[in-house]
């Protein structure tokens, strides 16, 4: 975990078109360039500490600073300055996360919800990509796209959930058509900005060396571009995740988000906040180790 | 930015976008070819939604609806714009504060934020605070990041240039600082004013009685498809002409500078 200042604001340079050899216009692409923006890792501390392990100042801050703000919040909870019926403790809600994970009680929900999102990341990742080479291939289409693209993520896409249950019936495919949704945009607007960058030089050496076309997209192209696919595929994990909850908050009967909206209404908090606690730890376990994934990638080409 | 410098700034001529009504059409003749494969009740034809869509616009409670989540979106957009730029440009002129910020802002910005919704009507209670709230919540996030990155990346040589002219601070924030970061900044912005309208109708569907949001969870727990997709058809030509807007300011600054 380290800042991202450079790596920012050289990913957004470089995206939106200020470098000298970037001729990506801005459109939807802002959502894929906040993820990819992470990346780029701060120069200073990078020559030095490679794999993260000594960490950086600003890392031991970071560290601090978030361990205050929760031992703050339990204080101020235990002493009662924040109502109890609205927020508890931490510790509380990290003993509701054991004991409903150790009960058992909800690892059918919890099951489900991972296996709609598994099932909406992988169609979204084909179908984006797809999209992607479409939208790379053909300049009209991408021309009368971006608009629409670009405010593709202002419409909650889940108000579409009913539509789909009429159209896939009362299963766990309404869900999933809304994680794909949700996810496919992002993951087909990382690959194409992949596919944009891919240096002409290495198309033409490709050509010089008689590589036929096969040989040329397998061998150089998606090596190429294999950063900017992997950061799409991260977005498309986060999307989906993000589509499935919300789907399951609005209409369902069972799952993650559904529980969560259930001990809501129950006024059941230490479940409430044990669930969340618990799936907030879990996409952020899941951010993390993709960030970290995708950082070597980065590197491995010299681009972080 | 050198190339910027050297190209001309693209005159506004209008060109009308072809392309991109052809793309609508062709989306609309698959609704249409959707709607005759499902059947009439479960997924109305475009027309349907269309003249259902002027019914609504023209029913008496929709414009206090409408006003109701204008004046929320509205709100939760300053807080945005507004406390987006001054955090932003806080932790872009403070290198370390950045650092220790800008990792907990994306980890932030990636969890499902619909999961905190029982906490934000804990917090806030129903009505138009959570609903502003919700709103700023998603669209802050992006304003910061986008700010910040665009103070940290001023080139060096205009900082030192504003020093070799004897500029005053305000002199080289007004035309030094500003003009060199506001295309990052304003992208920034973009992106926020699609989140925030987004966070805000999530509000607004949970945590509120009135509104569009409201409606539209009333459509969806009633079953009614017309509604839904009228509502759908309003927010995405909203959504759409804004963003366009948006963009086209965007460019236009990006070549301007």
């Amino acid at each position: 975990m380290r800042g991202l200042g450079e790596i920012v604001h050289e990913a957004l340079c470089r995206g939106v078109g200020r470098h000298p050899r970037s001729q990506t216009r801005p459109s939807g692409l802002g959502f894929t360039l906040l993820a990819r923006a992470s990346l780029r890792g701060q120069r200073r501390g990078d020559s030095r500490k490679r794999g993260g392990t000594p960490m950086t100042r600003a890392g031991w801050i970071r560290l601090a600073l978030v361990t205050a703000c929760v031992a703050v919040l339990e204080v101020a909870c235990r002493l009662r300055w924040i109502d109890p019926v609205a927020v508890i403790p931490p510790s509380r809600m990290a003993q509701g996360a054991w004991m409903l994970l150790a009960s058992g009680e909800y690892t059918h929900d919890i099951l489900l919800t991972l296996s709609n999102v598994a099932m909406a990341f992988a169609i979204a990742l084909v179908l984006g990509f797809a999209g992607g080479v479409a939208l790379h291939r053909l300049p009209r289409l991408r021309r009368a796209a971006d608009p629409l693209l670009a405010s593709y993520y202002a419409v909650p896409t889940f108000i579409f959930y009913p539509l789909f249950i009429v159209l896939f019936g009362l299963n766990q495919w309404p869900l999933v058509a809304i994680g794909v949704l949700f996810a496919m945009v992002a993951m087909a607007l990382s690959t194409l900005n992949g596919f944009d960058r891919v240096p002409p030089v290495l198309r033409r050496t490709a050509r010089a060396m008689g590589l036929s076309r096969l040989q040329e997209t397998f061998l150089v192209t998606l090596p190429a571009c294999a950063p900017e696919i992997f950061t799409g595929a991260k977005l498309a994990v986060v999307y989906a995740f993000i589509a499935v909850i919300a789907g399951e908050f609005v209409l369902s009967g069972a799952g993650f988000g559904f529980k969560i909206a259930f001990a809501y209404n129950n006024f059941d908090n230490p479940t409430m906040y044990g669930l969340m606690l618990l799936l907030l730890l879990l996409v952020g376990v899941l951010n993390w180790a993709l960030y970290a994934w995708e950082r070597r990638l980065y590197e491995r080409q010299g681009r972080a | 930015m050198t190339d910027a410098a050297v190209s001309r700034p693209p005159r506004l001529a209008w060109r009308p976008p072809l392309e991109t009504l052809a793309l609508i059409a062709a989306l609309v003749a698959g609704w249409q070819a959707l709607h005759a494969f499902v059947g009439g009740d479960a997924l109305p034809s475009p027309l349907a939604a269309t003249r259902r869509l002027g019914e609504l616009l023209a029913a008496p409670d929709f414009g206090a609806n409408a006003a109701e989540t204008g004046r929320a979106f509205a709100y939760a957009l300053v807080i945005s714009w507004a406390g987006g730029l001054g955090v932003g440009i806080l932790l872009g002129a403070h290198r370390l504060a950045g650092d220790v910020a800008e990792p907990i802002l994306v980890a932030l910005y990636s969890i499902p934020k619909i999961t905190l919704y029982p906490l934000i009507l804990l917090l806030f209670g129903l009505g138009v605070s959570a609903k502003v709230a919700f709103g700023a919540l998603h669209g802050i996030i992006p304003v910061v990041l986008f700010t910040m990155t665009a103070v940290r990346t001023i080139p060096a040589v205009y900082l030192k240039s504003a020093r070799a002219m004897r500029l005053t601070p305000g002199d080289t924030a007004l035309h030094v600082v500003l003009p060199a970061s506001l295309p990052e900044i304003f992208t920034g912005f973009r992106i926020g004013f699609a989140l925030t309208l987004l966070g805000t109708l999530i509000g607004e569907m949970f945590a509120s009685q009135r509104g569009i949001g409201y409606m539209l969870i009333h459509a969806m727990q009633n079953n009614a498809p017309d509604v839904i997709l009228a509502l759908a058809l309003l927010l995405v030509t909203f959504a759409t002409a804004a963003s366009w807007l948006l963009l086209a300011i965007d460019r236009w600054l990006r070549h301007a500078v």
